[in-house]
């Protein structure tokens, strides 16, 4: 660890501190705490049971009490470590408690309860991950419905947006028409158009043909994207005409141009665009909430809201199916951010 | 680690095999149709999927948004509606008195107007000093720097609906923030059941949320910077404060305006992360215009559709001046392009 | 067995007109090396043949079937492009086959093909990279194995020696030139530079501005230049011009006073010549010597004397200003600001009307 840090902090040139070094160091540690320590504390807490979540102090990880089974109890006894009178200390289990005295047995010999003050004991406690908080949402409640649900409008999505945005790049890099002007015009002028400004026409556009409640509705008016197209052509742009003319003159067909030389040579704004359609297809959520009223019809996103919005808030299932919504992103964000950052910092892409 | 990379080869092989397959299936009639349409013709083969898509879920909601901002009543399906003219936009715009939202037709619209605009001026603001200290501080010549950077960009992945949800159980009563300030000897809040606390919650939310974003935007500027002139800067002897203002500031100028203008623009439309966060309360406090354009139009009792698509149309008339402003920032001259 | 045949072939993009009026014979075998300034439409003729794009007039055959509105892939050529046009992820192996693939061919004879002309240009060791991995040269080898596999009725090639370093392009000059010989196809190259020019073509065709200046074979063109441009741009260094006036009839055709200062004879047809009518004499600097003792010639100023040894190089400015290069046998003791007197062989003089045509006889 100290060996981790010292790497992180060595800096180049190795000359003396400078205050702004300092600064620096503050703010990316500051930084580290405050933009990941969020989501490790909604890990830890979603691994907990309802009582662990209510405990005040909270813990990062998740700890619950250790039970024992005794003869002659039904229920688990929770274990505590006893402070006794003679100043020695025991591993006991509660057998019941009235007040500020507890009735406390030796597990390994009940006999008669010893009475112990609350204040004399604390909780023996182990790590423990409640499991169930994941299960049983899936189990229980309709999420496994909404991760189909999400994963179906992902993968649909982004796959839709990347055959017909790559096909209308082509068009509109390789070939001279008349009204290409135009066309590349309305795109443009799309491009920074939200979908927040077209709610209500789009509502009705999608309810005439029939995609209400439908996971298409939500589908569909996402995989034309201005941006993609726009991304994707830039990038063809750069092929040179002349291999067009040399498939051309090798007797290739303009869909075989498209897809055994345009596509392979694209191959890297694909894999940027693919990324970034994922990522926006998982993550949307007032479109959806919008569409689908059904409660099978959920992507997880409206499911988790919708279910975080009830008055008996179970925060300990809530917790545990926001991890599993964050993971997917966590995973593009762990194995692929190379492509992420190149793709924002060369196209202002989001 | 091998094994997985050789599933990866294979299903990518697989998919590719599957990919040849379907595309060469559809070669024969196409080659058919280039004959009879030419090469021009097949550009419009390829662009028609697109277009088709774009031209009915983006292109004609965009028109008929007009012809709904000028209709009333409940009904979905625009011949069904009744033309009300201008009375919509009335309504919206129509108050007693102007400095106070209370005493306008459609309250709603005014509170959540200017609640955008407190949010877009005090978030906007912010952030852009956040994440240009953020870019400042990682442009350092740093060791692990691609780690670094990805702690800052971490949250922009993250969907609105988990950073709302993380942050609501942050900031619940017994949450994390109130536990680390009870160490420090205050009293719990209950932050978003405050009218003050909410918002602040909102705009600090939502800066965590997307400055990372910004800062790789600002940051790409910064390296672009290029490093000669800090050199030549250090042979004058130029001190830093002065090299910050005088060469560093002016050369990423034009990175400032891009992030200005497109968090401006997102700005705007904040809508996903505060919903789920506050849900616009308590009370109004946290109603964004986006919000009120749901509200209004999807999930009150009341629906208006008209009300809705006015509101919407005059949102996108703030957000065209903002692309406009955008589009032509980004076609002036770019200042470190002359220099070199 | 390839004739190509152009009719009246024009094209325009838009207002801007590229080619007009081109016709123009191309024999079955032949090397037709098309030559001209940059923008002067050779690229565009060769796409019109091509069949990558079409032309606005005029129409164009191939073995007397007229292929004008045939696409490029029906029309049974091959093209060799001047960025090479490799397929980048595609191996040596693929870019070779995918033409051939395209016209369904059955998969030994594509191998029987790839094989054989890997041998005949060298390139087996390298036929499983990428093209990214191979040297310039190797790229232009793989280029024109991608035409020869085709088996196609002509070549095209489109400056194909441009993006090679000077060594490389002379060596792979002489490797086409016995490409040629070997395959007997018609090969029409196209080219700005007319060292390749004169080199490879059995005929050239000389452009300037969307026009055929001339056709002919390559010393036709150096000895007989149908025009000013074509003698200025055919040969090296450039033909010196000299302006003139015709005085009288006589010799083997009339006197021409030079610059006002010199009466030399010019063979050409007096008859198509009228008296103080002004022309342009052209002289090649190798055909330049000094004038003996008495000779009428042209007295010029040296500027630049470049001794190459065998050779040497004299640039001078005539009286009227103009400069004027000789390029004299052997090796001369000048200095700059030397006055010499240059002498003009009426047998090398080429003579050129107001408009620039060649002076008929001459």
């Amino acid at each position: 660890m100290t060996r981790v840090m010292t790497f992180l902090t060595r800096r180049r040139g190795g000359k003396g501190w400078h205050w702004t070094d300092i600064v620096t160091w503050v703010w990316l540690i500051g930084g580290l705490v405050i933009m990941f320590g969020p989501a490790v504390w909604l890990v830890g807490s979603s691994f907990k049971t309802p009582a662990g979540l209510a405990e005040f102090p909270p813990t990062i990880l998740p700890y619950a009490t250790e039970e024992v089974t005794v003869e002659g109890y039904d229920e688990p006894l929770p274990l505590f470590e006893v402070t006794l009178e003679d100043g020695s200390t025991a591993i006991l289990a509660e057998a019941r408690r009235i007040g500020l005295v507890a009735q406390m047995i030796d597990p390994n010999d009940p006999g008669e309860p010893v009475p112990v003050n609350i204040n004399d004991r604390s909780p023996v406690r182990e790590l423990s991950f409640e499991i169930d908080n994941y299960t049983e949402p899936f189990v229980h409640f309709d999420f496994l419905q909404y991760l189909y649900n999400s994963v179906f409008v992902t993968v649909m999505a982004t796959i839709i947006t990347l055959v017909v945005n790559s096909m209308a790049a082509f068009a509109l890099s390789k070939y001279k028409f008349t009204g290409r002007n135009l066309v590349m015009f309305l795109i443009l002028a799309t491009l920074m158009v939200p979908l927040s400004v077209i709610l209500v026409p789009l509502y009705s556009v999608v309810s005439a043909l029939g995609l209400f409640n439908s996971l298409w509705g939500v589908i569909l008016p996402t995989v034309a994207t201005p941006t993609g197209v726009f991304l994707l052509r830039q990038y063809m742009l750069t092929i040179p005409d002349e291999l067009i003319d040399a498939a051309r003159m090798d007797k290739a067909s303009e869909w075989q141009i498209y897809w055994r030389i345009i596509l392979p040579l694209t191959a890297p704004a694909l894999a940027v665009l693919a990324i970034f359609s994922v990522v926006w297809r998982w993550n949307d959520f007032l479109w959806p909430l919008i569409v689908l009223s059904r409660k099978e019809l959920y992507t997880l996103q409206v499911g988790l809201n919708v279910y975080a919005g009830e008055l008996n808030v179970q925060w300990h299932f809530i917790l545990a199916m926001t991890v599993v919504t964050m993971i997917p992103v966590v995973l593009v964000f762990v194995f692929l951010q190379r492509f992420i950052t190149t793709g924002i910092a060369g196209a202002g892409l989001k | 680690m091998s094994a997985i990379s050789d599933i990866g080869d294979k299903t990518g092989a697989a998919l590719a095999a599957s990919v040849k397959w379907a595309a060469g299936i559809i070669d024969p009639p196409l080659r058919w149709l280039q004959k009879k349409a030419g090469f021009n013709g097949m550009a419009a083969f390829f662009l028609a999927p697109n277009m088709l898509i774009f031209g009915i879920f983006i292109l004609v909601p965009m028109v008929i948004n007009f012809a709904y901002s000028m209709t009333g009543g409940g009904a979905l399906f625009l011949p069904d509606r009744v033309f009300v003219g201008g009375d919509q936009y009335g309504r919206l715009l129509t108050c007693s008195d102007y400095s106070r939202p209370i005493t306008c037709t459609e309250d709603q619209f005014w509170i959540a107007v200017r609640n955008t605009a407190i949010f877009v001026v005090v978030q906007v603001g912010l952030m852009i000093v956040l994440a240009l200290t953020t870019a400042l501080v990682l442009n350092k010549s740093l060791r692990a720097r691609s780690f670094w950077r990805a702690v800052f960009f971490f949250p922009v992945l993250l969907s609105p609906v988990v950073v709302g949800l993380i942050w609501r159980w942050i900031l619940q009563r017994q949450g994390l923030l109130n536990y680390i300030l009870f160490q420090f000897g205050i009293e719990p809040t209950v932050w978003l059941t405050d009218r003050f606390w909410a918002f602040v919650a909102a705009v600090g939310v939502s800066i965590w949320a997307h400055m990372g974003f910004y800062a790789l935007i600002l940051l790409a500027g910064l390296q672009a910077i290029p490093k000669d002139l800090y050199e030549a800067a250090e042979m004058d002897g130029t001190r830093p404060a002065r090299v910050f203002w005088r060469i560093t500031l002016p050369l990423l100028g034009p990175n400032l305006l891009v992030v200005l203008v497109l968090a401006l623009i997102r700005a705007v439309q904040i809508f996903d992360e505060v919903f789920v966060l506050t849900g616009g309360g308590p009370g109004t406090s946290t109603l964004f215009i986006t919000q009120y354009i749901y509200e209004i139009g999807f999930a009150s009792v009341l629906r208006n559709p008209g009300l809705a698509a006015a509101a919407s149309i005059l949102m996108g008339a703030v957000l065209v001046v903002l692309t406009l402003i955008q589009l032509g920032v980004g076609r002036r001259k770019d200042p470190k392009e002359a220099a070199k | 067995m390839s004739q190509i045949t152009l009719t009246g072939v024009g094209k325009s993009f838009g207002a801007v007109q590229v080619l007009r009026n081109i016709d123009l014979d191309i024999k079955d075998g032949e090397f037709a090396v098309f030559v001209g300034p940059s923008g002067c439409g050779k690229s565009t003729l060769l796409r019109l043949i091509a069949g990558l794009d079409t032309p606005t007039l005029g129409d164009i055959r191939i073995d007397n079937a007229d292929v004008t509105r045939t696409p490029a892939a029906d029309r049974g050529l091959a093209m060799v492009f001047q960025s090479y046009a490799l397929y980048p992820h595609m191996s040596v192996k693929q870019n070779l086959a995918f033409g051939l693939e395209n016209s369904r061919m059955p998969k030994a004879e594509i191998e029987e093909r790839i094989t054989e002309a890997a041998r005949m240009l060298e390139i087996g060791p390298y036929l499983d990279r990428r093209p990214g991995q191979l040297s310039g040269g190797q790229r232009q080898r793989v280029a024109i194995g991608r035409a020869i596999v085709r088996n196609p009725v002509a070549f095209l090639l489109d400056e194909p020696l441009s993006n090679l370093d000077a060594e490389l392009r002379v060596s792979m000059r002489a490797e086409l030139a016995a490409l040629h010989k070997r395959l007997k196809t018609t090969m029409i190259y196209v080219t700005h530079d007319q060292i390749e020019a004169m080199t490879l073509a059995d005929r050239i065709v000389v452009l300037r501005d969307g026009r055929i200046e001339q056709v002919g074979a390559p010393l036709e063109l150096y000895n007989k230049p149908a025009n000013r441009f074509v003698a200025g741009f055919i040969g090296a260094p450039n033909m010196n011009f000299l302006p003139a006036k015709v005085e009288e009839p006589g010799g083997e055709g009339f006197f021409a006073d030079v610059l006002g200062e010199s009466r030399q004879a010019v063979r050409a047809n007096a008859a198509a010549v009228r008296a103080d009518q002004p022309i342009t004499l052209g002289i090649r600097p190798q055909h330049l010597r000094l004038a003996r003792e008495n000779e009428d010639g042209v007295e010029v100023e040296v500027n630049l004397v470049e001794a190459l040894g065998s050779e040497t190089v004299v640039h001078t400015t005539a009286g009227n200003g103009d400069p004027v290069l000789a390029v004299l046998q052997g090796q001369r003791p000048f200095n700059a600001g030397d006055r010499i007197t240059l002498g003009l062989d009426p047998e090398n003089l080429h003579a050129f009307d107001e408009t620039g045509l060649r002076l008929q006889g001459n």
